[in-house]
């Protein structure tokens, strides 16, 4: 393979490996494992094995933190999605993944192919995928390169998710300059299974056949997890260009069909898809977990070109494509299904007792490496980490108000922030109607999805927060964690597993490192307070451009179990005349810190947020699943923006006005955890019900007129309206 | 709705089981080359196009509106969106002409709410010829003569763009979509 010299940097110039993205002591570590130079189809293998993202070097130490285990666990992290029982014989499958920096190479082509790669680790687990849901960072839209970004992904997105037919159901966007040159873009996969129809990478035993199934494979997307994931960016990222892959959504989808068809026939052992690592990864991992070899001949791989290299054979990340793993007796079963969906398929190699991986190529051995060398040991690096030196500063770095702001003015500002403003631009750009299970769609705190053939209802949320997680990274991934758990109660549902996608910096800096560590500490806490486990996670470091590093943004992705559905759930749009409206959680926060009113009026990040209180946080989600319950119409956290926007969002989303009273103003907009407006008829019972749970509760006022009224501060309801709808037009 | 259903194959050439046929959305063949354009070559197409012209019911919804195009069964193309972006919405139709097998039981003027889901949904018709039998109360797309439901003269072959089927419940937003398959369902009947 050749790489433009121009690219590299002087420690690494000179040698392949350094090309590769291996280090030094790397290497001599592969020298001393093999106990000899290794060959380059050997050392393309570890260059993709071991890099930062297929091997979770820097952030494994620290992984270990999270609980991981609960009787409805049914697959925990390490296989390709998280699987959970829901009851009644359905499974649950769940993943979230990155594709940070394919997306600010090709924006269109690496959302797409971010999209595409999700939903085949779904499919992977033997389960249909039904939704998708993204959450995504860019730069300040008024720079034109931020908007081509944004834009570029939106429209990968929608392209894909909607020909390969997976509705888009939910997400989130914000926008911070920390992300200009550093675009985020985390997609979520939901996918539901019968027990029985459960799938696993796994070989089975020695005698089976290793059948490549889906896309011939190409030069495109060659070092993708080396070359362009686990590394920073500079100005010669744009030649970095044909490390992204090409996705083509209609073979992904004729892959569903024929893999769904392979697992219902029960035709397959395991299954392992190529995604990041390509063929090293499919035939390295499964070998390794089933402890077995695998003899493979790369002249069987069907190619899309000719000429390629074995190099370049075991690490192109051409999309589209699954590796079966088939008793002898089944594979003309396996390649008949093939046919009848138009998928190409070869036989590539057969499972061995050896241990080892084995690879030949026009008739030569070209790698022989013990199976696990390339996966359970890898390098794993404690790196050094750190609190950094202006934490205190920024925590004592605060705003004195001398006056209380124009809070009509503020309401609206705040409105027009693209990360508060209506996301209608973005949503209605996908497909998020498709299976007809969306119940409360795109739009609300959480999404609702039906289970066809049962009462059971999924409430979906991802949640992630860079300033917050920036200001203090342990109160941060706290925290998120909490207002997960709230989105998903305010639906009616109980959590029940979390996948988390931590996006950080370079792990090379102890700054960076010390954050990962406090994020990931929050993020524990919390999943120990409510009892649920993380289920799968993606990290992705090296998100830094010419030294600057991102906020750490650690999303988190929160699924809830209703047992029995109520229709119509609470929605946004459900406000009317005369109905009652209360706070649940504490009605007297004034912590300002991080929250979106002091970065817009003011320009300021800065302070420390509040600290989550587990006891409160409990008697809040129990209240507001009991709400849920007794048919309250609007139920809607109180988050980004405070309590003003919440409002504000009911009133625009309802047609009707508001009438409130308050003590300090800052209550407005403090975001701290743990609260959430009702919207009800006086008849529900709220007070007793929070009262029960141990929640504080406060009527605030009632619903009616054409204006929100904010103590003297009017806003009318059209007018605000206008402004939240005319974001990104 | 109580109709006995089938799927067929698209390589498979008889429909002589049915007695109506639909072509639903979705993205046949990924929409490439052009939308539907593959799709219209399938060799189930010929039996569309039969029964077609033995004055069955033939149903296109979204994607299968632009096959039914495509395969000149029926007049006009589909072209992407005047924005150039997918629109998925609830928007609103009002009844233009009963005289198809799919709005036969409703009056025209009568308003439908009913979910749009499409990227080339931007209805062209230079030869005038297409029956516009419903029609956006609000043009989304840029469509000729806001047309959302085109029929042929004899009404049995029919293309809609927004999605019928996605307006069956009330916990969907709309259930006016039964209405026009209903319609559809009695004439597959007679």
């Amino acid at each position: 393979m050749t790489l433009d010299q121009e690219e590299l940097s002087e420690e690494t110039a000179p040698t392949l490996h350094g090309q590769l993205g291996l280090t030094n002591d790397e290497y001599q570590r592969i020298v001393g494992m093999l106990d000899r130079e290794p060959r380059p189809a050997e050392l393309a293998m570890f260059s993709v094995m071991w890099s930062e993202h297929c091997s979770y070097k820097s952030s494994r130490a620290h992984l270990g933190r999270f609980p991981t285990e609960a009787p409805w666990v049914v697959v925990g992290p390490g296989e390709n999605a998280g699987v959970v029982d829901i009851g009644d014989g359905w499974l649950v499958a769940i993943r979230i993944e990155s594709h940070n920096h394919p997306s600010f190479v090709e924006p269109f082509q690496g959302a797409a192919t971010g999209v595409g790669g999700i939903i085949r680790d779904i499919f992977t687990m033997g389960a249909r995928p039904i939704a998708l849901w993204d959450s995504l960072r860019f730069g300040p839209q008024d720079q034109p390169h931020n908007r081509y970004l944004f834009r570029g992904v939106v429209s990968g997105i929608a392209s894909y998710g909607n020909a390969v037919g997976v509705p888009t159901v939910g997400g989130e966007v914000a926008f911070a300059e920390h992300y200009s040159s550093n675009p985020l873009v985390n997609v979520m996969c939901l996918g539901l299974l019968r027990a029985e129809d459960l799938v696993l990478a796994t070989t089975g035993r020695p005698g089976n056949r290793a059948v490549l199934l889906g896309a011939a494979t190409g030069r495109d997307g060659i070092g993708g997890a080396s070359v362009l994931a686990s590394a920073s960016f500079d100005e010669v990222a744009a030649r970095k260009r044909p490390s992204v892959q090409v996705g083509d959504p209609f073979l992904e989808k004729k892959l569903i069909e024929a893999c769904l068809e392979l697992y219902e026939r029960d035709l397959v052992i395991g299954i392992q898809d190529l995604g990041a690592g390509g063929l090293s990864c499919a035939i390295s991992e499964p070998t390794s977990r089933a402890g077995t070899g695998i003899d493979v001949d790369l002249d069987r791989v069907h190619t899309r070109e000719s000429g390629m290299t074995a190099p370049e054979l075991l690490m192109s990340e051409s999309q589209e494509r699954m590796l079966a793993f088939v008793e002898p007796a089944l594979v003309d079963d396996v390649l008949a299904v093939a046919a009848r969906w138009e998928i190409d398929a070869s036989e590539i190699g057969t499972v061995t007792e050896s241990s080892e991986v084995r690879v030949v190529a026009g008739g030569e051995p070209v790698a022989q490496l013990p199976a696990t060398a390339l996966t359970l040991d890898a390098p794993r690096y404690d790196r050094p980490l750190g609190a950094p030196s202006w934490m205190e500063d920024l925590w004592s770095n605060t705003v004195h108000f001398v006056q209380p702001p124009d809070i009509a003015g503020s309401v609206l500002q705040l409105l027009a922030e693209p990360e508060l403003g209506s996301k209608a631009r973005i949503f209605e750009q996908y497909d998020h109607m498709l299976f007809l299970n969306t119940v409360v769609g795109p739009g609300h705190d959480a999404t609702l999805l039906r289970v066809k053939g049962t009462q059971k209802g999924l409430a979906v949320s991802t949640d992630g927060d860079g300033r917050l997680c920036y200001l203090d990274p342990l109160r941060g991934g706290s925290r998120l964690v909490w207002e997960a758990a709230l989105n998903v109660a305010l639906l009616g549902a109980e959590p029940m597993a979390v996948v988390d996608n931590l996006n950080f910096g370079n792990p090379e800096k102890p700054d960076v490192m010390w954050q990962f560590r406090e994020v990931v500490e929050g993020i524990a806490q919390a999943c120990e307070f409510l009892g649920i486990p993380v289920v799968g996670g993606n990290v992705s470091f090296y998100n830094e451009t010419s030294g600057l590093d991102i906020y750490p943004t650690p999303v988190i992705g929160m699924l809830g179990l209703i047992e029995e559905l109520l229709l119509p759930p609470p929605r946004l749009d459900r406000a009317e005349e005369g109905m009652a409206i209360w706070i649940v959680g504490t009605d007297w926060a004034v912590n300002l810190a991080g929250s979106v009113f002091e970065k817009v009026t003011f320009g300021h990040v800065g302070g420390r947020p509040s600290a989550p209180d587990p006891t409160m946080g409990r008697a809040v989600l129990g209240t507001a699943r009991r709400l849920a319950a007794a048919g309250a119409p609007v139920l809607h956290d109180i988050s980004s923006g405070g309590l003003a926007i919440a409002l504000a969002e009911i009133c625009i989303a309802s047609g009707v006005g508001a009438d409130i009273s308050y003590n300090d103003w800052r209550h407005l907009f403090s975001e701290d955890p743990h609260r959430f407006l009702v919207v009800a008829p006086e008849s529900v019972e709220a007070n007793d019900l929070a009262q029960d749970e141990g929640a504080p509760i406060q009527r605030l006022g009632s619903m009616g007129g054409a204006e929100l009224r904010l103590g003297r501060f009017t806003l009318d309801v059209d007018a605000m309206s206008d402004v939240f709808n005319s974001n990104f037009a | 709705m109580g109709a006995a259903t089938d799927l067929v194959w698209h390589a498979e050439s008889s429909l002589a089981a049915f007695d109506a046929v639909v072509l639903p959305g979705g993205f046949a063949h990924g929409d490439y080359l052009r939308t539907g354009a593959i799709a219209a070559l399938s060799p189930i197409m010929a039996a569309v196009a039969g029964m077609a012209q033995a004055g069955r019911p033939v149903l296109g919804i979204c994607n299968g509106f632009q096959v039914l195009c495509e395969a000149g069964l029926l007049p006009g193309a589909l072209i992407a969106n005047r924005d150039l972006a997918f629109i998925c919405r609830s928007i609103e139709v009002a009844v233009v002409d009963s005289g198809s097998m799919l709005t036969a039981g409703l009056e025209p003027g009568e308003v439908l709410r009913l979910p749009l889901n499409s990227y080339e949904g931007n209805y062209v018709d230079p030869s005038e010829i297409g029956r516009v039998v419903l029609s956006y109360r609000e043009d989304p797309n840029g469509s000729q003569n806001a047309a959302a439901a085109i029929a042929n003269a004899a009404g049995n072959v029919v293309g809609i763009m927004p999605h019928p089927e996605r307006a069956s419940a009330e916990w969907l937003g709309s259930v006016d979509g039964n209405r026009l398959l209903d319609s559809f369902l009695k004439a597959a009947a007679a």
